[in-house]
């Protein structure tokens, strides 16, 4: 049962992480992803300290207003201060991550965060925290309700925004010429990550959530050219990747985010070597049969 | 020469716009017919797109205003469509030619509305016009710059707007779409829409427009094709630059021909 609750878990981490992902890196925002993940670690710090418990949902709430606060200020540095993107990216993250950090060890002795657990996050621990409700009764694991419900907003808010999202990202200046605001659009997607971020925090850490925000939907990219045919192939990559990951970290005896990230890594190789539309090997072989045929035919 | 007219499609009035404190259209005041096909034209960072951008208010302005069909733009916005230029987006996305096709139709359904089959067949419709409905199933990233190019055009033309403003529609097109691109504006003109097109060759200008815009980041002139497109002018907006005193000598050759053809 355990690895029922573990494996649904990381599940449901990865397929929210893998469809935010998709449209982060269609619109070139890979990093922006990196850095909301790294520095929404502050407001789950400040979160705690104000309510001075491990409870989930003020954990959400500030790690999402920090996650927002990121990319205000990564827009504002890029507009107003005119920095590249990258830059402005850079100093965002680093410095608000290094601020959760000081604030984590500074308040060590009050905070029951410890940085390992925030860093590498410990999915195996999943099945221990349950959620028992007034009268006794245990529900499941918290873990599998908090990214289960995390999962079924991001779902619906994809659904509710398809076109809006897929119009925003393909061509921004002819969305806003028809009245489809970009910024808000930008800013509920940011949300979004946020929210996918921190809800995964706990089970995979800050870092590693970085691995399942990216690599799925790039491989996915790789493998397609339909823009629905992507979302649904890094969901199902989502789960095999939790699956795997899984049984590949209980016969190593080692991290189970840590083999997620791999396998995660390894899918990514395989499509970049194998893909149909841009593999490499594939276009070495079939420039190996054209040259061929040409040398025959003369 | 700068001649206004009467119930504009489009009046800029005294507008001024800025990057970075850098002023890149300087004191802009002209006003656009309605049902005309209306060309802009000037040198390469004369603020062409700057222009069309802040008729659409895509862009802030320092100062000035624009209305359309007499209106605040987002007014009308629905009735306003936009041909981007085409290296505005990336084409290795991955979607088909009806995906984009269809975005023209999103000013029309609100929010969780699917496009329905009415919209796919206006959709396949457009394509038709622009000569690529067996494409429809196509991924964009396989397509030529030329196709692109009239994806774009039937994406707009999918809006059914009053308004079209196009960013250099024929840049990279074959002399035959050319011609069936300027064709389906006539069309479009002959119903009564308005079509503003950034263009760089003054000699099909003179046969394609019946107005005319010369910007270099100042307004130099705005008025009938013919009152326009005269050498002095063409030598105020590109400055006297070499290739164009050529492009103006085979300009006064033309229209010596074209004379002769009427006499
Ligand atoms: N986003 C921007 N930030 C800063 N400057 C810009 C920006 N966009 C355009 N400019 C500057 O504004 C001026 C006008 O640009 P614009 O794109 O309107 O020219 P254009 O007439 O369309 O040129 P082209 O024929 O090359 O398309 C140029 O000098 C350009 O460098
Ligand atoms: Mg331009």
């Amino acid at each position: 049962m355990d690895a029922f609750w573990i494996i649904l878990t990381g599940s449901f981490v990865s397929i929210s992480c893998g469809l935010l992902g998709s449209y982060l890196i269609l619109r070139r925002m890979a990093m922006v992803g990196d850095a909301i993940s790294h520095a929404v670690l502050p407001g789950i710090v400040i979160a705690f300290l104000i309510s001075g418990q491990r409870d989930s949902i003020t954990m959400l709430i500030g790690a999402g207003v920090l996650g927002v606060l990121t990319t205000f200020l990564i827009e504002f540095l890029h507009k107003r201060g005119n920095l590249q993107t990258d830059a402005s990216i850079g100093v965002t993250f680093t410095w608000l991550f290094a601020l959760g950090i000081i604030l984590i060890s500074a308040y060590a002795g009050q905070v029951d965060l410890d940085q390992d657990c925030v860093l590498h996050g410990e999915i195996a621990y999943v099945p221990i925290d349950l959620w028992i409700t007034s009268t006794g009764k245990i529900i499941g694991p918290r873990a599998v309700f908090i990214t289960g419900s995390v999962l079924i907003i991001i779902i619906s808010f994809i659904i509710i925004g398809y076109k809006e999202l897929f119009l925003t990202t393909f061509d921004p200046a002819f969305a806003a010429a028809i009245d489809i605001s970009t910024a808000m659009w930008h800013y509920l997607l940011m949300g979004a990550v946020s929210l996918a971020t921190v809800a995964s925090f706990e089970s995979v850490g800050a870092i590693l959530v970085v691995a399942l925000l990216i690599a799925p939907p790039a491989t996915a990219y790789l493998l397609t050219e339909k823009f629905l045919f992507m979302l649904i192939l890094t969901a199902f990559l989502g789960i095999f990747i939790s699956v795997t990951g899984y049984y590949l970290a209980v016969s190593i005896d080692g991290s189970i985010a840590g083999a997620m990230s791999t396998i995660a890594g390894l899918l990514f190789a395989l499509a970049f070597l194998f893909s149909p539309k841009e593999g490499i090997i594939i276009t070495w072989l079939k420039n190996r049969i054209i040259k061929k045929e040409l040398s025959e035919s003369f | 020469m700068i001649q206004q007219v009467e119930d504009p499609a489009v009046e800029v009035h005294d507008l001024t716009v800025t990057y970075h404190k850098k002023p890149v259209l300087w004191d802009i005041d002209l006003t656009l017919p309605r049902g005309a096909i209306i060309g802009i034209i000037g040198p390469n960072g004369a603020g062409k797109s700057t222009l069309i951008k802040s008729m659409m208010n895509l862009i802030p302005h320092s100062s000035g205003y624009v209305r359309i069909f007499d209106s605040n733009i987002d007014e009308v916005r629905p009735q306003v469509s936009y041909v981007p230029q085409k290296e505005s987006v990336d084409w290795d996305f991955p979607a088909s030619v009806m995906d984009v096709v269809l975005m023209g139709r999103y000013a029309r359904l609100g929010l969780f509305k699917r496009p329905r089959k009415a919209d796919r067949e206006v959709a396949l419709d457009c394509l038709k016009k622009v000569g690529m409905e067996a494409y429809k199933s196509r991924q964009i990233a396989q397509l030529s710059g030329g196709q692109q190019q009239r994806v774009f055009l039937a994406r707009a033309l999918a809006q059914e707007a009053e308004i079209y403003f196009m960013d250099e529609p024929f840049a990279g097109v074959d002399a035959a779409t050319e011609k069936a691109i300027i064709g389906l504006l006539r069309e479009m003109s002959e119903k009564g829409k308005t079509v503003v097109v950034i263009h760089h060759d003054i000699q099909s200008a003179l046969e394609y427009f019946n107005w005319i815009v010369l910007l270099n980041m100042r307004l130099v002139a705005s008025g009938p094709t013919q009152e326009t497109l005269i050498p002095s002018l063409l030598e105020e907006t590109y400055g006297g630059k070499l290739t164009l005193l050529a492009e103006v000598g085979n300009l006064m050759h033309k229209k010596e021909f074209t004379g002769r053809d009427k006499r």
